[in-house]
């Protein structure tokens, strides 16, 4: 390839390419993040209303949200309560039953699509359905229930019951995190099996010392994006409780609070103290999940590594 | 009758089965299908309550949320009332006779409607009550006619469409300028674009829909809309795991032959990767199809809502009628159903999950 401008070398032009390439990305980002983020640090230090300018107030949103804002801790005690219900269970269920999707049966195509579904439609149409299910008069649990002698509480009206109800319909939804660890455990290598068999591993023994630490770096990827995905916890609390995270303020989220504080309340300069606050929350939480990942999480390098 | 010799040899063979290999195996296939059909009735059953809900009325929902086929009392005339219709078993005979007058003590005054002069005292308890299958299909237009939900639809569907087309033309260019070249400072912007997909979208909300406000673009699609054309995270990584697999041999053909980058991302990468671009097209709309925190905050006047906040506000108002609600959430979980089992391999075969391990 001859270089038609003077003076621009083979690289440079590559370079150019290249950035002309990821310029969308790169304008957007800049538009898009950087400068929301900056902007919306700027205001968490002011008080805001949209009607007004911003006005300078130094720390005092981040006082008040941290001594003097009950609901602040509330709804973060609802958000990591949710997220120590459904981390564990989605992450037991979801990879259990990834496991019986990837072994080798008749019509597993089917088996899969009918665990895939309800992830696909995830929605207001869905949310809707369980506050159904969950209802006492019309709904399907109560009866169910009652039919082998439990008295039901009216899951989404009881202070006790609401979040473990929403856990409940987010599990109904695990399989996008399932596909995901269904591609992890095809990824493993078959000889390893076989070479597992051959020393006379049982199923359980293949399961401890193969399948387990081959995919490792899915289930720590899984575990990442969830925990990040439980911090924006919205729809769904938002359509069954109609916006107010009732009863008694027991399914008020975290993201809910500060949707309300923005758009409720008006108050934009609070609303992005509270986004800076989760900011902070969900880096420390995902450094830590990092940090702890060179204890369990094993990469096949460190295999190659040690052989 | 087996004799002691065959008994042995049956036992034996199943021993040797349960313990050798394929015996093994055969077990493990056997749980494995046990467990999951065991599991999939939780899956399945809600989608039949939804159907079943959405063609019920209100007196069936109350009267047996349960049933699955929507039924309702058989009904006869009698004197120029409809009354319920029982089985009444008279002198071991079935008998079709009407319930016309509740009496004391869950006794009922039946009458042969063929015969009404033919009247008889029985306890209500032990007739069966006569049931008919009763479909409500009318539920459905009545539904989607009480709020304007075409109206929803097609700004839904516009919505999708067009942040679909951004979405796919600017991740492939993005996509492409990460797999295809080097230049400094292009693995930092990487790994990036990598973290971008942990941040928590909160931290940049607030601005974003000042500054809509401020150049009047909020009650319009515009914010939702313009930022896809400034590709995402998700989908360049996806697209560009994809493209990486794109042997680069005909790149250099194609080069040699004179063309320019762009032309090489038309003729040959876009093609080849085919497969990806399909995926994260699926993947977008349903995404697009649910969204709900961004029109709920942008789109304020009626006219412009999604299927999402149509659905959410028709809940509010209609909240009493779970049929209609059902039948209008149905409405909106169809498409991404469809979707679904068009390009089920794609979900299934994990086509795109492939650069995520490791």
């Amino acid at each position: 390839m001859s270089s038609k401008k003077p003076g621009m070398s083979l690289a440079r032009k590559e370079a150019v390419y290249a950035y002309l390439f990821i310029g969308p990305w790169l304008i957007g980002f800049i538009i898009f993040t950087i400068g929301p983020m900056l902007a919306s640090l700027y205001y968490s230090f002011t008080d805001y209303n949209l009607a007004y300018p911003p006005k300078w107030v130094g720390i005092d949103n981040y006082v008040h949200l941290l001594t003097q804002d009950p609901l602040f801790w509330k709804s973060l005690q609802v958000t990591l309560y949710y997220a120590i219900l459904s981390l564990p269970l989605g992450l037991v269920l979801s990879y259990t039953i990834a496991i019986l999707l990837n072994q080798k049966i008749p019509f597993v195509n089917v088996w899969r699509t009918i665990y895939f579904l309800p992830s696909v439609i995830a929605g207001v149409g869905v949310t809707l359905l369980w506050v159904r299910i969950f209802n006492p008069r019309v709904g399907l649990l109560t009866p169910i229930l009652a039919s082998v002698g439990i008295q039901a509480p009216n899951f989404l009206q009881d202070s006790n019951w609401v979040v473990p109800a929403l856990v409940m319909m987010g599990l109904w939804g695990i399989g996008g995190g399932m596909i995901i660890y269904l591609a992890g455990l095809q990824g493993v290598p078959t000889d390893l099996y076989d070479s597992a068999k051959v020393d006379g591993a049982n199923i359980f023994q293949r399961f401890r010392n193969v399948t387990l630490p081959m995919t490792t770096p899915v289930i720590f990827y899984n575990i990442v994006m969830d925990l990040i995905f439980t911090f924006q916890y919205f729809t769904t609390v938002y359509v069954a409780t109609g916006g107010t995270g009732g009863p008694n303020r027991a399914s008020l989220f975290y993201n809910l609070y500060l949707y309300q504080n923005a758009f409720k309340y008006n108050e934009m300069g609070y609303a992005s103290t509270m986004a800076w606050v989760l900011f902070v929350i969900v880096v420390s939480l995902t450094l830590l999940v990092f940090r702890s990942s060179s204890a369990w999480v094993y990469y096949e390098g460190q295999l190659r590594g040690r052989a | 009758m087996l004799t002691t010799d065959s008994k042995h040899f049956i036992s034996s063979s199943i021993r040797r089965l349960i313990s050798g290999i394929k015996g093994q195996e055969l077990i493990i296939k056997v749980i494995t299908t046990f467990l999951l059909a065991a599991g999939s009735i939780f899956i399945i059953t809600p989608f039949l309550y939804m159907v079943s809900t959405s063609l019920k009325d209100v007196n069936q929902l109350r009267s047996n949320p349960l049933a699955i086929i929507p039924t309702e009392s058989k009904m006869a005339n009698v004197a120029g009332k409809d009354e319920p219709l029982y089985s009444v078993t008279l002198d071991g005979e079935k008998k079709e006779m009407a319930l016309v007058k509740n009496l004391p003590e869950g006794k009922g005054i039946f009458v042969d409607p063929t015969n009404p002069a033919e009247q008889l005292t029985l306890p209500i308890k032990d007739q069966k009550e006569l049931r008919v299958i009763e479909i409500h299909w009318e539920n459905y237009p009545k539904a989607l006619t009480s709020v304007p939900f075409d109206r929803y639809i097609l700004n839904t569907l516009l919505i999708t469409f067009v942040t679909m087309v951004g979405m796919l033309f600017s991740c492939s260019l993005v996509a492409y300028g990460f797999s295809r070249f080097r230049a400094p400072g292009l693995n930092v912007l990487f790994l990036v674009l990598l973290s971008t997909m942990m941040l928590p979208g909160q931290v940049r909300l607030i601005p974003m829909y000042v500054f809509f406000q401020k150049i009047g673009w909020v009650d319009t699609f515009l914010p939702l809309m313009v930022p896809a054309f400034f590709a995402n995270a998700y989908d360049v990584f996806l697209l560009r795991q994809f493209i990486m697999t794109i042997p680069l041999e005909m790149d250099e053909a194609a080069r040699i032959d004179g063309a320019n980058p762009f032309q090489i991302l038309m003729y040959i990468i876009l093609p080849q990767a085919r497969p990806a671009i399909i995926a994260v097209a699926i993947f977008h709309f349903l995404w697009a199809w649910n969204d709900f925190y961004e029109p709920l905050i942008y789109l304020h006047s009626r006219s412009n809502w999604t299927m999402a906040i149509g659905l959410q506000t028709f809940d509010a108002l209609y909240t009493v009628n779970t049929h209609l609600i059902m039948a209008a959430s149905l409405v909106m979980i169809i498409p991404p159903i469809v979707l679904f089992f068009l390009a089920q391999k794609v979900f299934t075969q994990g086509v795109v999950f492939t650069g995520i391990k490791g």
